[in-house]
């Protein structure tokens, strides 16, 4: 009895704590859906009473911008990603894989730079990125963030318990070190480079900071910076109906990637405990 | 060419792209960081001039530093224990051997996916003056009249707080739990035999045993709450306000680094004297943990 007391109080709380997790997405949800003189009434009915597809019209016909933020969002995390995984497993298979010296103290440099705030490098990272003449173009957000010292870590991890025997089958064969990287180390890293891949794609995604610092065109803009410009946009008002449906906009790729790729999530943060 | 210098060559080019980058974004800029902040910039022009230790005596005599520290401290100090606390425990009752666990580890994890520009839009708009959170109060009698959450010096930054531990929780919890399945169930089970109770069970052997995770979760944490910048920016639309109410260090120093003065050297020596605050806290924090087991 007390056990199944316990149980109880156990799905009360999950519950609880889901409903508050979940409460202000649905809220946002059916807020985009709801007349803007609906929101501003302060009724707390979550469902709108006049459903209205007023606030994505808004956004998708109307707006000048706002498929273009769309659009430079995925621009920056597909090229972001895809040199990302590139460079972060080249780096990689060097530190595993290859004999050279001064390797151990490359090692540890990059170690080092994972410790590093990211708040101290903003300042001269800007000077650096005025001074190429970047200022207001992707390259800026793409040079500087080319590599990730976590996933270079990972992936030289990963190779260090990469077979040898594969790769002497392949040197055996007449494969030059190029030619093994590609064929044999990339491709059956996949797993590997499908969930740096992933948070790579979030972080580029969901960035704020520096796409607000370096663009300043409106319409070069990415989907996060955009919808922070569109608060107070009419003199002080903002229309919190586009605001709200911009959001979940923003949020529907993540979500997709999310269910469909979720074995990568759970490796990258191990959250795979119940096998 | 023999083998082992080809292998060299190879294993430098190999590396080579990852290199320039860290040396140029990195460790160059850190370098250049410590120079700028002896300096006063104007950007310009292009004109550096020395002004010796300036730039951090100024950092006593600034009203706005003062500020900026005091917010961004008592961010740490309400947030992280209480989002370190909130993740243990619904990593431990996710833990318990109850169905359905798994949707609702998939519902918990939606505000880790979200970027801050989105979440932070959802906040204020729970928050503002029609909002869900005042009409809720209202109906319950808890408050009289609407509160201007977003426009109100006391609450703003607890607006933002409670933001950022809802939207953190997730995460710690999900590295929590994988630590959880590690702990030896014989241990749980003989705690029972001898007659424990589920609290005593969680107080006497799951937060011991999660000890080194604790010290990894404080130490994100901690990194994360000092830096926290965006919120605060989206929140006062840059400005810090209302009243310097979520003027937080980091904001302070991009403002002084790309604001109309030239105060780029200012800005970075916050900027670094931030950087090894973060660093004596976190060593302290692990310390006071007493784990030397991090990895």
């Amino acid at each position: 009895m007390k056990k199944k007391i316990f149980k109880v109080f156990l799905y009360l709380l999950l519950i609880t704590y889901a409903g508050i997790t979940l409460y202000p997405f649905l809220w946002a949800l059916f807020a985009s859906f709801k007349p803007y003189k609906e929101i501003t009434e302060g009724a707390l009915n979550l469902l709108p009473k006049e459903p209205t597809l007023a606030a994505f019209k808004a956004l998708f016909l109307m707006d000048d911008n706002f498929l273009g933020w769309i659009r430079n969002s995925f621009f920056i995390c597909t090229l972001g990603t895809v040199i990302n995984v590139f460079l972060n497993s080249l780096a990689g298979y060097s530190l595993a894989r290859l004999e050279y010296r001064g390797r151990n103290l490359i090692f540890n440099l990059i170690l080092v730079t994972i410790m590093i705030p990211s708040q101290v490098l903003l300042i001269p990272n800007y000077i650096i990125i005025k001074s190429l003449g970047l200022l207001d173009s992707y390259a800026a957000i793409l040079f500087p963030s080319a590599i990730n010292a976590t996933y270079i870590f990972m992936m030289r991890q990963f190779y260090i318990n990469f077979p040898k025997s594969l790769e002497e089958a392949a040197s055996i064969d007449g494969l030059g070190r190029i030619g093994i990287f590609f064929k044999i180390a990339l491709p059956l890293a996949k797993t590997a480079l499908a969930t740096q891949g992933v948070f790579i794609f979030l972080g580029f995604w969901n960035e704020f900071i520096r796409p607000k610092l370096y663009l300043s065109t409106p319409s070069k803009y990415t989907l996060t910076v955009g919808i922070q410009s569109m608060m107070s946009r009419y003199g002080g008002i903002t229309q919190w109906d586009h605001v709200m449906a911009a959001s979940v906009i923003s949020l529907v790729p993540i979500l997709i990637i999310y269910i469909v790729l979720n074995k990568y999530f759970m490796k990258g943060i191990r959250m795979d405990g119940d096998k | 060419m023999n083998r082992k210098k080809l292998e060299a060559l190879q294993g430098w080019s190999f590396i080579s792209p990852a290199l320039i980058v860290i040396s140029i974004f990195v460790i160059g800029s850190i370098i250049f960081t410590i120079y700028i902040s002896f300096h006063r910039v104007n950007l310009f022009t292009g004109y550096y001039e020395f002004i010796g230790l300036d730039n951090y005596k100024r950092l006593f005599n600034d009203t706005k530093v003062l500020i900026a520290f005091k917010n961004t401290l008592s961010f740490v100090a309400v947030v992280v224990p209480i989002q370190t606390f909130l993740a243990m425990v619904m990593a431990s009752v996710l833990n318990a051997k109850i169905k359905g666990v798994k949707v609702f580890r998939i519902a918990y994890f939606l505000p880790t996916l979200t970027s801050s520009a989105a979440l932070t839009m959802i906040f204020m708009f729970l928050f503002s003056l029609y909002g869900p959170i005042n009409q809720i109060a209202l109906q319950l009698n808890i408050i009289n009249e609407p509160i201007n959450f977003l426009n109100d010096a006391k609450v703003a930054l607890k607006v933002i707080m409670s933001m950022n531990i809802w939207s953190t929780v997730p995460f710690f919890m999900v590295i929590y739990l994988a630590a959880l399945q590690e702990v030896p169930e014989a241990i749980y089970e003989a705690a029972r035999v001898d007659g424990a109770t589920n609290v005593q069970q969680f107080f006497k052997i799951t937060i011991p045993q999660l000890k080194p995770i604790t010290t990894f979760v404080l130490l994100m944490g901690i990194i994360g709450t000092f830096q926290m910048f965006d919120q605060a920016y989206i929140f006062s639309n840059g400005s810090g306000g209302p009243e310097n109410s979520t003027l937080t260090v980091a904001l302070l120093s991009y403002r002084y680094a790309f604001g109309q003065n030239s105060t780029m050297g200012f800005a970075a020596a916050i900027a670094l004297v931030l950087a090894l605050l973060i660093l004596v806290v976190s060593l302290i924090a692990q310390k006071l943990n007493k784990s030397d087991t991090l990895y």
